[in-house]
């Protein structure tokens, strides 16, 4: 019989987006909330005067989340429901199963991505080259997280160790990296640490575009290369190192 | 024509822990086959590498011609599983539980939902279908997870402890329905009810400490055992001696009397001339099970090492 790779994408789609929210509505709002908590907390703090960059950079993390949240919803669904398992003993192949989930996780974002987007409208103002910049960071930023849960979740055997990673995760992605506010704003040692975190040159390459900061057109490409670097060694280590079928 | 061959396979973790040692059985294409086996013996390991979720250490698997280590995406096309410790994820139904499965295999939706409403109504659960699976009993949840391999189209179907956590009623509607499968699948369930397996499978595996001890259908097992008939006497004394057979101990207290058939016709007289109450009946796959598996593995120990419960 011939089997239909959208299905097999769709099958994720559902069961860990569609059905979760139509089922739990609560995830929905949860969903749409997070992102803002942090940018109103921005907004206020800074009266109002970081809301342009603190909209890009809930964009940005909103991609980030919801590569992160791959990393549980994949450990979540292998260690306590074995359906990764199921998946695995079906026609399924790793990438389909791994690209739907990703699928899965955008559409659950998407109501914070949608909301989002109306605010960039009112407070941003992008270009449209300016605009493109913003989707390729945020797609390298989805791209870089949702391979790094993957290759995680392969490696985690319960809730537990899947907490911990995400705790450390969370963290280096999300916590250290100036994302809703310019790099300056932070102390100069922190500024170091700032740049351990992949997330840190996405932030700066959205920022320099949209005019909020001002960097060299070396350290731009040194940034680009760098979140380049990152996601095709991350990709080489989750393609070389990952567990699908178990040795 | 065969179903499934197991040709040597061997499987050791991290180098050190062998799980399991040497397997080779071959069974036909449809039927129902039996793995039984304590806690850790290697069931759940050997099914995890016939569903290619594992790679054997050693050796190789071929179900219906196809090889489960070298082209395990051809045998995916045919196999399915239900896991050992698979739970229906509680924010679906079961009808979405198996739509979402389907689709994995590669269905078309309205296909799968068809599919989806008719493996319901075979395990009777239709009533259920649009609740959500937190809401209901172990029992029902665990029939979801077996609608949802039954709605597929694979016909080598492996459950890992089917009916762990189903009441009576339930199991034996579960063993009607898998005996009604047997003509169209090879079904491979392994399980810890003895009874289960005696009622179900044509043919039986016994493991133990990763090696396939015994393998046959009920009189083939029956016939590894020295002694085929059993004298149960109830009470916590053993009131004859006899040389007849022997006479062991279980771990309850009670004694049992290992025989022939002629023989425990015999001890029957006795036992009723002297008022004793007993039942008899021919070696059950417990009394088999528990002979093998207490019996060290490549000696002949003696049934006195018996401990029947």
């Amino acid at each position: 019989m011939g089997r239909s790779k959208l299905s097999q994408i769709f099958a994720s789609v559902l069961v860990n987006a569609v059905y979760a929210m139509q089922n739990y509505p609560v995830t929905f709002i949860s969903t749409l909330l997070s992102p803002l908590s942090i940018l109103i907390v921005i907004t206020f703090v800074s009266h109002g005067t970081l809301i342009g960059v603190g909209v890009v950079g809930a964009l940005i993390m909103t991609m980030v989340s919801s590569g992160t949240g791959l990393q549980g919803d994949l450990s979540h669904l292998k260690n306590d429901f074995k359906l990764q398992d199921m998946v695995v003993s079906s026609p399924t192949k790793e990438a389909t199963y791994i690209f739907g989930m990703a699928i899965s996780e955008i559409i659950y974002s998407l109501p914070a991505i949608i909301v989002l987007t109306i605010l960039a409208a009112i407070y941003v103002h992008p270009g449209v080259l300016q605009a493109l910049v913003i989707v390729l960071i945020m797609g390298a930023m989805f791209a870089f997280s949702t391979v790094l849960g993957f290759l995680l979740s392969t490696f985690t055997s319960d809730v537990i160790q899947s907490w911990a990673f995400s705790g450390i995760v969370s963290l280096i992605l999300t916590t250290i990296p100036p994302v809703y506010y310019p790099i300056s704003y932070i102390p100069v040692p922190y500024q170091y640490l700032a740049y351990l975190s992949p997330t840190t040159y996405g932030a700066e390459i959205a920022q320099s575009a949209m005019g909020y900061i001002s960097i060299s057109q070396l350290n731009l490409a040194v940034d680009w290369a760098v979140l380049v670097a990152v996601i095709a060694v991350l990709f080489l280590i989750a393609y070389k190192k990952a567990r699908w079928r178990d040795p | 024509m065969e179903g499934l061959v197991c040709k040597s396979i061997y499987k050791t973790y991290d180098g050190r822990v062998r799980a399991l040692g040497n397997i080779s059985f071959s069974l036909p294409d449809k039927g129902i086959f039996a793995m039984i086996g304590r806690n850790g013996a290697g069931k759940t390991t050997l099914v995890r590498i016939l569903s290619t979720e594992l790679i054997p250490t050693k050796g190789s698997a071929t179900i219906k011609g196809l090889d489960v280590v070298k082209d395990p995406s051809a045998v995916r096309e045919i196999v399915a599983i239900v896991p050992q410790e698979a739970r229906a994820i509680p924010w679906l139904t079961p009808k979405q539980t198996i739509i979402s499965y389907l689709l994995y295999r590669g269905m078309g939706y309205s296909e799968a939902s068809k599919r989806a409403e008719e493996s319901l109504k075979k395990l009777g659960i239709q009533k259920s279908s649009n609740k959500l699976n937190r809401l209901l009993s172990g029992g029902t949840k665990r029939k979801v997870l077996v609608a949802t391999v039954l709605a597929s189209e694979a016909k080598v179907i492996f459950l890992d402890e089917p009916t762990t956590g189903l009441d009576p009623i339930s199991r034996n509607d579960l063993w009607k329905l898998l005996k009604d499968l047997k003509d169209d699948y090879l079904i491979f369930l392994t399980t810890h009810y003895l009874e289960e397996a005696e009622k179900l499978a044509d043919k039986i595996g016994v493991i133990e400490k990763g090696r396939l001890i015994a393998m046959g259908t009920m009189e083939e097992l029956r016939s590894k055992v020295e002694h085929q008939y059993s004298i149960r006497i109830l009470g916590d004394s053993n009131p004859i001696k006899t040389r007849k057979g022997v006479t062991v101990k279980g771990i309850d207290g009670t004694y049992q009397i290992l025989t022939s058939e002629s023989d425990a016709f015999e001890i029957a007289r006795e036992l009723i001339k002297k008022k004793i109450k007993f039942s008899t009946n021919p070696v059950s796959l417990e009394d088999i099970f528990y002979y093998l598996v207490r019996k060290p593995i490549d000696e002949d120990s003696g049934v006195e090492e018996g401990g029947w419960r």
